[in-house]
């Protein structure tokens, strides 16, 4: 295999992951976007998601059709999970300092991990989330493997879809309203909450997609499993300039390539150095991110 | 006034009797036995199976009339296979529980953030698990009941050129895991010295999750066997994404690989490993063994399993030997171990490590559709 050949190969192993971190990046984004908190819990909402889907799994047994739909139980749950978190935990606190809500919501993520390790059904043990049988296509010495294609076509049908409610339906019109300025969208009749409220709603459903496509691509699941990749997709969320749509999808791509490519080519022992480093660079250069304006336009 | 004084009364009382009874369960006349187990965390099949190992020899002693006349207690600690809390819970089991032998810990990073503290303290510290080579190096109060890591590079490397014919070999290990750098220095050493290629050495750090990286590397370099030195929870992401890759390649691991046959999917099989003895093998102590454990938890018992009943025994026969669990004295006891046991014939060198065989095994595909394990053969220390 040449240069060249390897060099793709790695890339698109860079990007498959990638996806995964723009799909959870945007929930970060999203929510940092609308009411400005970093919402640390977000990273386990990926955990439940992937739960979810284990359980139904189990259930119906796997195959594509079975894992296509487990997707909708999984994301309406963590749909429901992350428009109750933001009522309960989050709304008493909106007019109090931001810290108290950041604390808030790092209390909320060991709430989640924990609660889930003393809950029978899940556990402390890793548990082996099914999968489908190994397929694998390759062209020109590049080869692509059945879970690679699924997380592509999912994470770009999730994308065009957010993209669309965003900015072609009048929840999207209000969500970008609240984002640009919360008291005068209140003022002008938007009901600020439940714009919040979809907002979650929104982000925890693209985090349960994600924790599938994360269990499948890494069938392996445990409540602290979201741990690592909420923490990169907050990197990809302030890498591509939080509050950014489009940002966090680049963040994300960005920053699996550039993991995949440091243990590729470089050493795997820098692998997580490079990432973080790269986010002290571009924040050094530009520290409102790649996409992100100062005081621009945000979500 | 006099009704509170008489609810303070009663008060003090209840508490006074709760002191009692904690502080006299303290003083049962019981020989106590610690152990440290990751009975839950990544490889909590391999912690759970052996501390009800350790339980059930220890059963078998009681129901004998217990050690030196006393019933024997097991107090088990877990560890999560966390370092920091084998230190917590080794210091809880000396300064609260009075133990003076600890049967652990079970992984060698575990065992190896102990062995100094049980050897100053003066505690003998008798790990069933934990390969590394330098586990016993601490101290003269330190054994072991597996063979080395050493020993299990070099068999595997051997057993891949002259039984597989392999020619060139990738390695993939956990660079933050003393087990598996130890086990990956040993297997290229004797690979090399055997002929043979080694064409890739990756690493990654534990916890990770993605190879993809590391594995479109190791394909570069067209490998006949692909050494895996890792515990079976790491191995079953690592050989999907191994066949994902569409890597075709033979793959060998240690006896961490041991539980992998009910962890992985398909892509496991026709992987070989060395593990401490096969629950299929027809030696009597064996089948006897598997029968009880079977009979008494409803699963077959791993090597892990084995290893735990076989420390306990070795440990509570030479303390019925010694007359004493002072470490002191049961060390030499224990020296003069020479005995059949479940996972074959131990006799301890100067170090404190057993001399004992180790077996092969095939993953295979059983005729129920689960993947299994098959007997290859066994191979003797030199």
């Amino acid at each position: 295999m040449d240069f060249l050949q390897q060099f793709c190969q790695q890339t698109l192993n860079g990007m498959s992951l990638g996806s995964i971190y723009a799909l959870l990046a945007l929930g970060y984004t999203m929510v940092y976007g609308i009411v400005q908190l970093i919402n640390f819990a977000h990273g386990d909402i990926l955990m439940v998601g992937a739960f979810v889907s284990y359980f139904v799994l189990s259930k119906w047994g796997i195959t594509p059709v079975t894992l296509m739909l487990s997707f909708l139980p999984s994301m309406l749950f963590c749909l429901t999970l992350g428009v109750s978190m933001e009522k309960v935990c989050y709304k008493p606190l909106r007019n109090q300092p931001r810290i108290n809500a950041l604390i808030t919501a790092i209390g909320v993520s060991f709430l989640l991990e924990n609660g889930a390790r003393v809950i029978p059904a899940i556990g402390p043990n890793p548990r082996v989330f099914p999968t489908l049988p190994v397929v694998n296509y390759a062209w020109l010495g590049v080869s692509i493997s059945r879970v690679q294609l699924l997380i592509f076509m999912v994470a770009i049908v999730l994308m065009l879809l957010l993209n669309y409610i965003v900015n072609f339906t009048k929840i999207g019109k209000a969500m970008r309203a609240v984002s640009y300025d919360k008291g005068a969208a209140y003022l002008m009749g938007i009901n600020v909450d439940r714009v919040i409220s979809f907002t979650f709603a929104l982000g925890s459903s693209l985090a349960a997609a994600a924790g599938i496509l994360f269990a499948s691509a890494y069938p392996q699941i445990e409540p602290y499993m979201g741990i690592m990749p909420g923490m990169k997709a907050f990197i990809a969320a302030v890498l591509g300039g939080i509050g950014s749509i489009p940002g966090a999808v680049l963040g994300g791509l960005i920053l699996g390539v550039a993991e995949t490519l440091t243990k590729g080519f470089l050493s795997s022992q820098l692998s997580d150095a490079i990432a973080f480093g790269l986010l002290i660079l571009i924040l050094v250069v530009k520290p409102s991110g790649l996409l992100g304006k100062p005081m621009g336009e945000k979500v | 006034m006099k009704r509170k004084l008489l609810v303070v009364g009663a008060l003090v009382v209840v508490l006074a009797v709760i002191i009692v009874l904690l502080t006299g369960r303290g003083k049962s006349d019981t020989l106590k036995i610690g152990t440290i187990m990751s009975t839950s965390g990544p490889v909590s099949h391999f912690g759970t199976q052996c501390r009800d190992a350790m339980l059930l020899a220890i059963d078998e002693f009681n129901a004998r009339g217990g050690v030196l006349g006393k019933q024997v207690e097991l107090i088990a600690e877990d560890d999560e296979k966390n370092p920091e809390k084998t230190m917590n819970a080794l210091i809880k089991l000396i300064t609260k529980d009075k133990v003076k032998v600890v049967l652990g810990g079970l992984t060698s990073d575990c065992t190896l953030a102990i062995t100094k503290e049980a050897q100053q303290r003066g505690i003998l510290l008798f790990t069933p698990t934990s390969t590394n080579d330098s586990v016993t190096d601490a101290g003269d109060l330190i054994f072991r009941a597996c063979f080395k890591d050493s020993f299990q590079g070099q068999v595997m490397a051997q057993f891949a050129i002259e039984n597989l014919g392999a020619k060139k070999a990738a390695i993939l290990y956990d660079m933050n895991n003393d087990y598996s750098t130890g086990l990956m220095k040993s297997f290229e050493e004797t690979f090399t010295a055997f002929g043979g290629t080694v064409v890739a050495s990756e690493s990654y750090a534990g916890g990770d999750k993605d190879f993809n990286a590391q594995i479109t590397k190791i394909k570069a370099g067209d490998p006949d066997v692909l050494f895996l030195p890792d515990y079976y929870n790491t191995i079953s992401l690592i050989t999907k994404q191994v066949r994902n890759q569409g890597l075709d390649v033979i793959m060998l691991g240690p006896d961490g690989w041991d539980e992998l046959v009910g962890q992985a999917g398909e892509e496991a099989v026709g992987g070989y490993y060395c593990n401490h003895y096969s629950p299929d093998a027809d030696d009597p102590d064996v089948v006897e063994f598997v029968r009880k454990y079977r009979e008494r938890y409803g699963v077959t018992p791993n090597a892990l399993a084995a290893l735990g009943y076989d420390a306990t025994y070795i440990v509570l026969e030479a303390i019925e030997r010694a007359g004493t669990d002072d470490p002191q004295k049961l060390k030499a006891a224990l020296m003069e171990t020479d005995k059949k046991y479940v996972t074959g014939h131990i006799t301890f060198d100067a170090n404190r490590n057993p001399v004992k065989s180790t077996t092969i095994l095939k993953v295979v595909k059983g005729a129920d559709g689960k993947l299994t394990t098959e007997y290859v053969g066994m191979v003797n220390p030199e």
